[in-house]
């Protein structure tokens, strides 16, 4: 499509500039839509990509620069006048209530308030037409809470349709997909973009970038930074446009196995609500090894997570830690077998927001280090974390600030000095780069490269592929709580994973190999 | 008089759907609170000043409805005062609701006070008669049980049924359901959270405040100051064990009312000799915390209660 | 509108919102004032007569500050904690019967070992009150403000009927009344010759105590992670239900020492008035204090003195008492908007 100029422009951002106290998100951002055209709006994390979206949608108000959708000026601080004007947004972290049927979350907000009655004939018979012609198949009686991932973002795209959206916004849609269905989702949006609509995709991952945009706008540090027709630019191009500079991520070389240190054997744990627990499995990590687990969230990963963190026990199968059998196995058993932990999510799971940084380093050793017989001592949990923020280069003002204030990446480098600091045997890290920027994704994965040095061995769960694929010396997948046969560096292609992700492979009676 | 001839007389049912009344309505009023996503701890000093305001009303020369109105518009006011610290602010809604508690009751106490600072008992109203619906109460059991109530009674029985329609059968009643769910779902479709939990809020506690009038206006005809006694708390159990739906925890209001009016009558039988009238009394409190731990492993729970919502708050 | 958290408040956002508060819940007081026809100046000038007058009205006031520092401490433990006891009115009430059933000589205690005896009955009375609900919250989830609510209500009838049979004064004249407690079983006075009891020693060494146990031990620091994020405490390995359940025998504990103070040291026997609702006017004093245990004693004298104050004032200006409750209602839910100011911007868009 390379008629893009020619069609009429549906959204026009001119010189949008947004300041959150002393930090500008956006400074000066200015670009145009056109009709049956898709944008990717490409950025590193922090650089202004969902402020952005939030001003469009009036959730913001900006503090200079106005939104033109349709020719018309968006009034500042209307949140519903974008949704009004035919502004579909399909967010990150879905905007679903569980307990609400398919059709209820489509309506919501749909009809005024004061209308006297729903009318669920007519809403349902509508998204089974939108369902069959985009493709989007999903049963409107059903409650939200039993969908699965991939089909609830189904529901937010019908969301959006539902209301006539002529523009559709989606903050990195396939980050929950597998590639198969990162390819359906494709289809629909081409699907979608002939019968007129236009799209903004949010991303970070070039290849799809290159595959479903006709243009490219690159955010850095809250300004346009670039605007390439994607069929004149490269994926290299973009990562430096998108980085400013050239950076290297550590090349990582594949390691040979050393000694066996953790062995799952047919571990089964129970289902947690919608999430499947561990189904039989069978695991082996290995001294010296980073062992990649790719799938699709919610497939069980948060139950191998919370076994090996310590917070959930097998109901059947066993767990062998060195050769010995585990018993009483509690979080402190985990720490104090040498097990390092790096949770999901580092501001619920990780630290205590209002906790300083003191306290939030000895989280976890203050037990056995920072006291005796119940007594704190508190100047040696101070110099230890001094020693902390200085070994692991946290950017802090003190030891005596309280975590909220840090950024991201400075929280997680504090989360690994906690850890690494033990010298453990065993890694987890649980998404350890999500939402960081660059410069702290490569520092997390250099560290952890350098733990599996010298000699531990590292449990990478991620779902991002390209991550998996560029550390793992083994990689696993995990679909409904089952888990793939271990593969060696290089030899799967993103496909091939993509298809065992789907639950392709684990029928045909393929050995569990550890 | 045996356990069989209590549970078969007409006069003790209607004594039972007589004591679930205040309930019903008070607990409809927490029900939509919650629904939307807000705790209402008030709900006890909010029934004690819409029993009073209702009560002074009346006293003072305004007829019985307009009394029920006037304690309607406290119980909003009140609920005013709860929804703006707990929903734009976000404070914790055990707090707000207890302070809140205490206010409403210290407040209505003064006012009594100032008001009424003579006297040693307080004065009596014309309070609401039974109303017998033609025909219906002409039944046999249900005639004289359910239908041979005061209009306030009735009023309380047409209010679940309204507030189950709105609930379940209209926009409006989505919003709210999906608000006490996910306040982000809402706030994605362009509807004001804020405005949702604030208006459930304060349309609950006025209706709560309905609740403790009833006392005033309808089981008894005056004003004491320990008259609520603890059915606010117990109005919170009741939720809990309605599952959060108005038809059940209708259900379960007269089901507590009928082991209510049990009690009394048991009182005055060959048990009530033997067993202390205080273990009587209490039953009411154990079976609230009965019906809690029984419903505590139902998951049905709105996901949101009790968890503020600030937009753009990651 | 939109709460933005401020990275380093000035000092006067950390001064400016409180004493906005304190000045908002005297203008509450002077409106009700003016309503019940008093003059708000010469209001406020009597109760601070009433509760700092005189040495009589000082002692009164110190007095009835200690139940107060007692339920306001057993109050800010368990909410550091997130653990949400209302039901402190009931562990006090516990408290004070175990003390009367040990001090009026059912075990026929040696003297030296009676006040000791008492205070740890005391104690363990409060402490099982409250493990109850604590177990509830710990093993099924079922939220512990209702069920330490109806417990209160469920106390104080047990109390009624034990003052109506087993614990009833013979020579009580058909009053529901406790017999004295023996001699050596009520605590003397801290100096003699003043009216004022061990009981508010023993409170401020309690305030003490738990301001070490807070800053200073292990459990003071895994409650205080508990409370500000339970999910986090239980990843990094501390044992969550087993600190929710200590902080209940110690909020608990402290709740029933109340309980006998009272009756040790002021009242001598026990009676339904015992309690003019100490366990709940301690929500207030712990708010106030912003739970620091020091700060509970501060805000316990506060309110012990508007509560005199307004007592004495009241007769002489005829406002009724009931505006001390309103000021501290008021007090509370203003405070607690305040802090939040202190720490929170309010942005607009």
């Amino acid at each position: 499509m390379n008629n893009t100029t020619k069609a009429q422009v549906v959204l026009r951002l001119q010189g949008i500039t947004k300041r959150f106290g002393p930090v500008t998100a956006n400074e000066g951002v200015s670009f145009d839509l056109h009709r049956g055209e898709v944008i990717a709006l490409l950025g590193e994390n922090g650089a202004g990509k969902t402020t952005l979206m939030n001003i469009l949608f009036g959730q913001y108000t900006a503090d200079e620069g106005s939104v033109e959708l349709f020719g018309q000026t968006l009034p500042p601080g209307a949140p519903r006048a974008a949704l009004d004007a035919g502004v579909g947004m399909v967010h990150q972290h879905f905007t679903l209530a569980d307990n609400l049927t398919v059709w209820e979350n489509i309506v919501l907000g749909v009809d005024p308030l004061t209308a006297p009655r729903l009318k669920p004939a007519q809403a349902k018979a509508r998204i089974r037409a939108l369902s069959d012609q985009f493709h989007l198949k999903v049963d409107p009686n059903a409650k939200v809470g039993r969908l699965t991932v991939g089909e609830r973002q189904r529901v937010e795209i019908l969301k959006a349709l539902y209301r006539d959206a002529k523009i559709l916004i989606l903050d990195e849609p396939t980050a929950v997909l597998t590639p198969q269905e990162a390819e359906a989702l494709f289809a629909t949006l081409r699907e979608a973009i002939a019968t007129g609509l236009s799209v903004i995709f949010i991303s970070h991952k070039l290849h799809e970038v290159m595959a479903i945009s006709h243009r490219v706008v690159v955010l850095r540090h809250g300004k346009l930074a670039a605007e390439r027709a994607t069929n004149q630019t490269n994926r290299e191009d973009l990562a430096a446009l998108m980085v400013g500079t050239e950076v290297s991520a550590p090349s990582i070389e594949t390691a040979a196995p050393g000694a066996p240190l953790l062995s799952l054997r047919r571990v089964t744990t129970p289902d947690q609500g919608a999430a499947p627990g561990l189904k039989s499995l069978n695991l082996e990590l290995a001294a010296g090894q980073i062992i990649g687990l790719a799938g699709v969230s919610g497939n069980g990963q948060a139950a191998l997570s919370d076994l090996l963190s310590g917070l959930i026990t097998p109901a059947s199968g066993e767990m062998q830690l060195n050769g010995t059998e585990v018993q009483r196995w509690t979080p402190r058993t985990a720490i104090a077998k040498g097990i390092a932990r790096i949770p999901e999510d580092r501001h619920k799971t990780g630290t205590i927001a209002d906790f300083d940084l003191t306290e939030n380093a000895i989280l976890e050793t203050y037990a056995s280090r920072f006291s005796r017989r119940g007594w704190m001592n508190w100047a040696k949990a101070r110099a230890f974390t001094k020693d902390l923020i200085n070994t692991y280069d946290v950017r802090c003002p003190g030891p005596d600030i309280r975590i909220r204030l840090l950024s991201g990446g400075n929280m997680q480098k504090l989360i690994l000095g906690r850890v690494l600091e033990e010298a453990p045997q065993i890694i987890l890290a649980n998404q350890p780069v999500r939402g960081l920027d660059i410069g702290a994704v490569n520092y997390v994965h250099g560290a952890l490269a350098k733990a599996r040095d010298r000699g531990a061995a590292v449990l990478l769960i991620s779902e991002d592929l390209d991550e998996i694929m560029q550390l793992s010396d083994v990689i696993h997948v995990i679909s409904e709580g089952r888990l793939s046969p271990g593969f060696g560096r290089g030899t799967m292609r993103p496909e091939d994973l993509g298809a065992w992700m789907a639950g392709h492979g684990f029928d045909a009676g393929a050995p569990n190999a550890a | 008089m045996d356990l069989f001839d209590i549970l078969l007389s007409a006069s003790f049912w209607a004594a039972a759907i007589r004591i679930a009344s205040p309930l019903i309505f008070a607990t409809l009023g927490e029900l939509i609170c919650e629904r939307a996503g807000v705790l209402n701890l008030g709900i006890e000093g909010i029934m004690v000043a819409g029993a009073f305001a209702g009560w002074i009303a009346v006293w003072a020369g305004l007829p019985l409805w307009g009394g029920v109105a006037v304690a309607m518009l406290t119980g909003m006011m009140l609920g005013l005062v709860h929804s703006i610290l707990s929903v734009p602010f976000g404070l914790s809604q055990h707090v707000v609701g207890i302070g809140l508690t205490l206010l409403a009751t210290s407040l209505t106490f003064y006012t009594y006070r100032v008001v009424l600072p003579e006297v040693s008992s307080p004065p009596k109203i014309t309070a609401f008669q039974p109303y017998e619906i033609p025909l219906l109460s002409d039944l046999p059991l249900v005639g004289p049980a359910l239908f041979s109530q005061t209009p306030l009674t009735y009023a309380g029985f047409i209010l679940a049924a309204l507030t189950a329609l709105v609930l379940y059968r209209t926009p409006l009643g989505l919003a709210v359901r999906a608000a006490g769910e996910n306040p982000a779902a809402v706030a994605a479709q362009g509807l004001s959270v804020t405005a949702i939990r604030m208006g459930a809020v304060i349309v609950g506690s006025g209706f709560m405040a309905v609740g403790g009038a009833f006392l005033t206006l309808s089981a008894f005809d005056s004003f004491f100051f320990d008259m609520v006694n603890g059915r606010g708390w117990i109005c919170i159990a009741l939720v809990v064990f309605g599952a959060w739906k108005p038809g059940k925890a209708v259900m379960g209001a007269i089901l507590f009312a009928a082991f209510d009016a049990l009690q009394i009558r048991l009182q005055q039988t060959g048990i009530g000799a033997v067993v202390p009238y205080q273990v009587f009394l209490m039953l009411p409190y154990f079976l609230s915390i009965l019906a809690l731990v029984v419903m505590s492993r139902r998951a049905e729970i709105p996901a949101a209660l009790m968890v503020p919502f600030n937009k753009g708050e990651r | 509108m939109r709460l933005e958290p401020i990275a380093a408040p000035s000092p006067a956002r950390r001064i400016v919102p409180p004493l906005l508060a304190l000045l908002a819940t005297f203008a509450v007081a002077t409106l009700l004032a003016l309503i019940a026809g008093g003059y708000p100046f010469a209001v406020f000038g009597l109760i601070v007569k009433g509760a700092f007058g005189s040495k009589f009205a000082l002692l009164e006031t110190l007095n009835s500050a200690t139940p107060l520092i007692f339920t306001g401490l057993a109050i800010a433990v368990a909410f550091r904690a997130k653990l949400w006891n209302i039901g402190a009115e009931a562990q006090l009430y516990a408290g004070a019967v175990l003390t009367v059933v040990l001090g009026t000589g059912a075990l026929g205690l040696p003297a030296y070992l009676m006040l000791p005896l008492c205070a740890i009955a005391a104690m363990f009375a409060g402490a099982t009150l409250l493990l109850g609900p604590a177990l509830l919250k710990t093993r099924l989830g079922v939220d512990e403000v209702v069920t330490t609510l109806l417990f209160n209500f469920i106390f104080l009838l047990f109390v009624s009927y034990l003052l109506e049979g087993p614990l009833k004064d013979p020579m009580g004249m058909g009053w529901p009344k406790s017999a004295r407690l023996l001699p050596e079983a009520r605590l003397p006075r801290l100096v003699e010759g003043l009216r004022l009891h061990w009981g508010f020693g023993l409170a401020l060494i309690a305030a003490l105590l738990v301001w070490v146990i807070n800053t200073r031990t292990t459990l003071g620091y895994e409650m205080r992670a508990v409370g500000q994020n339970a999910e986090a405490a239980g990843f990094a390995g501390i044992p969550v239900t087993k600190v929710i359940l200590k902080t209940a025998l110690l909020s608990g504990g402290l709740a029933g020492l109340a309980g006998f103070s009272e009756v040790s040291g002021l009242k001598g026997a026990l009676t339904l008035d015992l309690s003019p609702g100490f366990g709940y006017t301690g929500i207030v004093v712990a708010m106030l204090a912003l739970l620091h245990p020091l700060g509970v004693v501060v805000a316990a004298l506060f309110v012990a003195a508007i509560f005199v104050g307004a007592d004495s004032m009241s007769r002489a200006a005829g406002v009724p008492s009931y505006i001390a409750d309103i000021m501290l209602a008021s007090a509370l839910l203003f405070m607690v908007l305040a802090i939040l100011l202190t720490k929170f911007r309010v942005r607009r868009d």
